[in-house]
């Protein structure tokens, strides 16, 4: 359909009317350039959003015990109750799509200082987690390891520092592995030290302030029993965990005889809800402007085929003169279209390559400002767009030299030749 | 080389309008032929027929031996490629190319290749006189320069006929008696032409006059173009 040696015929009867193949084309051009752009920004902000949220597994979901609200089975309500370790064992049993799942306990000291090592002393949060804790807040393990098994099981004295934790209580360029330090007086020995993926979404408090200890060791040298206030859970990405959160809760309200209609003795807090409305809104954000890009080349492309009607109206002498000489329908049609296609695509082109190149220089600005969590991240428009969208350029070329093409063959020689 | 048998054509406007009324024609191989006639007898439609530019509605015309009836467009347009070649009285050159690109034009359809065809044009504008006008465009041309990068463009594919409607039309006298001399001298390499005039001192430097009244042939005459003195006005 397209023949190179051609393309010097076109390229001849697009240049031989510059201004108006320019305003022809710009419809187009504008179309993609508002597209990229558009496109660019509503993935920066995404971008933005997905960083500020890195290190979060989306289908996670905490859950935390409060009094009840109804009585049952001749309790009263009002009751405070807890959960054991051995719930924890039963909902994984029940419920094979979870990944990860680990109690947290909390110690909020009465003590000023809480932590201290070498008389140096600040208060900071305590946890006790289990090593699968990783696996639900992913944080990045600086120094050492995270807690294992073997802590659990026997209990072990030792704790990991956030960063922040680190940084103030250690000399710069001091190793912590090793080092006793002492949490609420007693004594622990440093394993690790790990800061969070991110530092605006924490459950709990942010990873960097917090030491953490071994979940057993906690409730054991804090008298805490086998009490679990809260845990945490990760379930495969295919099972959504609104999809059993309730058979959960009333799983646990069974097991501590709680009426299965209680709605606050035990809560959730489902993260890919939160992520779902994030996704839902972008997905809408991203349709809205791919229907104001493709609505701004469809104008732009069916500009192009007005313009090549007319065109092709004004050529009627010129048509009819290549008929006698010899050309076939096939050569006229290939030629409007390659008109049509060439016009289209160079603005396209043009279009796609400035608007990516201002979200180049953009990106360069925004990535240059020292704030690390800003809003707006790497915007550009992904690859996969950006051939979506030269396809969408060919195809919409070729669309709009079909009315045109299919009026200059009805152009017959005679047409040419007749006088006046 | 042309054989018409009882063609008519009728055009249909607003009313109908019969205006070739069964005509019969033989034009051999290197014949040179005028068709002459008052205007609107019917000149133009006969010659687009014979350049299957149009179509008629009954008879046979054999062209080369092949019969011309509900060719298809793509075999009308190879045909007019390879055994016609067509001058105008507009001329009707492409204004945005250049003398040497309308030349070559015909030989892009038949796929020559760019180098090809250019190298040919030029040798035809050559042979017209016109090879320091090849980069020139239409506008920038006299009327019979003009004339003769057309009929360059009508020899470049080598047809067998070259048809001619009023082919100095435009031209001045002193013009119109080169471009004769040009086509008699095409002829004279043996190419078949028909040439549509009204103009008598056109007429008379071709073998055979045909005169046209009506829709039909009233007489055909012949005659010796050798006789009349070349330096005679035409018009
Ligand atoms: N497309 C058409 N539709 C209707 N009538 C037509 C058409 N073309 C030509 N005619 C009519 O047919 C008749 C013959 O036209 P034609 O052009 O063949 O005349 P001609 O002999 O070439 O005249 P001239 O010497 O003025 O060029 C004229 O009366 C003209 O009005
Ligand atoms: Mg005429």
């Amino acid at each position: 359909m397209f023949d190179f040696d051609g393309l010097n015929e076109i390229w001849q009867t697009i240049t031989r009317n510059k201004t108006r193949s320019f305003l022809t084309a710009f419809g187009v051009f504008w179309g993609i350039f508002l597209l990229v752009i558009l496109s660019s920004t509503g993935n920066g902000f995404e971008n933005g959003l997905m960083k500020q949220v890195e290190g979060v597994t989306p289908n996670t979901a905490f859950f935390y015990t409060s009094t009840t609200s109804e009585p049952y089975k001749g309790y009263q309500k009002g009751r405070s109750w807890t959960m054991q370790m051995s719930d924890l064992e039963a909902i994984r049993e029940a419920f094979p799509c979870i990944q990860a799942i680990s109690p947290e306990s909390s110690l909020w000291s009465s003590e000023e200082k809480n932590v201290v090592y070498n008389s140096r002393g600040e208060s900071f949060s305590v946890k006790g987690v289990m090593p699968e804790y990783n696996d639900i807040q992913k944080s990045k393990i600086l120094k050492g390891r995270f807690i294992n098994d073997t802590d659990i099981a026997s209990c072990r004295k030792v704790c990991l520092l956030g960063k922040k934790v680190y940084e103030t209580m250690f000399e710069k360029g001091e190793d912590p592995l090793g080092k006793m330090v002492r949490v609420n007086g007693i004594y622990f020995q440093v394993v690790g030290v790990v800061r969070s993926y991110t530092e605006n979404v924490n459950i709990n408090g942010t990873i960097d302030e917090s030491v953490l200890l071994p979940f057993t060791t906690m409730q054991q040298v804090y008298g805490m029993g086998d009490k679990i206030y809260f845990f945490a859970l990760v379930a495969d990405d295919d099972t959504p965990i609104s999809s059993f959160e309730d058979d959960l809760k009333l799983l646990i309200k069974e097991r501590h005889d709680i009426a299965p209609t209680d709605e606050t003795a035990i809560e959730s807090f489902n993260l890919s809800e939160i992520f779902g409305a994030f996704k839902g809104m972008f997905l809408g954000i991203h349709i809205l402007i791919w229907i104001v890009g493709l609505g701004t080349l469809m104008s732009g492309i069916i500009g192009v085929s007005n313009i090549m009607l007319v065109t092709v109206k004004e050529r009627t002498r010129e048509i009819g003169v290549r008929r006698a000489l010899g050309a076939k329908p096939k050569n006229i049609i290939s030629q409007v279209l390659s008109e049509s296609l060439l016009l289209t695509v160079l603005a396209g082109l043009v279009g796609m390559c400035i608007g990516v190149g201002i979200m180049a220089i953009v990106a360069m600005i925004t990535s240059s400002m020292p704030s690390s969590d800003t809003m707006f991240q790497d915007p550009n428009m992904g690859f996969g767009a950006a051939v979506t969208a030269t396809v969408i350029i060919i195809v919409s070329g070729l669309l709009a030299g079909v009315l045109p093409a299919w009026r200059a063959i009805q152009i017959k020689a005679i047409d040419a030749i007749r006088e006046e | 080389m042309i054989r018409l048998e009882n063609i008519n054509k009728t055009y249909f406007g607003a009313q109908p309008l019969h205006v070739l009324k069964g005509i019969n024609l033989h034009v051999e191989e290197g014949e040179m032929v005028s068709i002459m006639g008052a205007s609107g007898s019917g000149k133009s439609t006969l010659l687009n027929i014979l350049g299957i530019l149009d179509n008629y509605d009954t008879g046979d015309y054999y062209l080369n031996g092949k019969l011309v009836k509900d060719l298809s467009e793509n075999e009308a347009a190879d045909m007019r490629n390879r055994t016609i070649g067509f001058i105008f009285q507009s001329f009707n050159l492409i204004p945005f190319k250049t003398a040497m690109e309308n030349v070559a034009l015909p030989l892009y359809y038949q796929n020559v290749s760019r180098k090809k065809r250019n190298n040919l044009a030029l040798e035809y504008l050559e042979r017209f006189g016109l090879r320091e006008w090849a980069d020139h465009y239409p506008n920038e041309l006299s009327g019979g320069q003009k004339q003769r990068v057309s009929m360059a463009r009508a020899l470049v594919t080598q047809p067998k006929i070259i048809l001619a409607d009023e082919p100095t039309g435009a031209l001045d006298s002193k013009t119109s008696a080169e471009v004769m001399q040009i086509l008699r001298e095409v002829n004279q390499s043996g190419i078949t032409m028909v040439i549509v005039t009204h103009e008598k001192g056109i007429a008379l430097r071709t073998n055979k006059i045909i005169h046209l009244k009506d829709g039909v042939i009233e007489n055909i005459e012949i005659n010796n173009p050798d006789l009349i003195d070349f330096n005679t006005e035409i018009k």
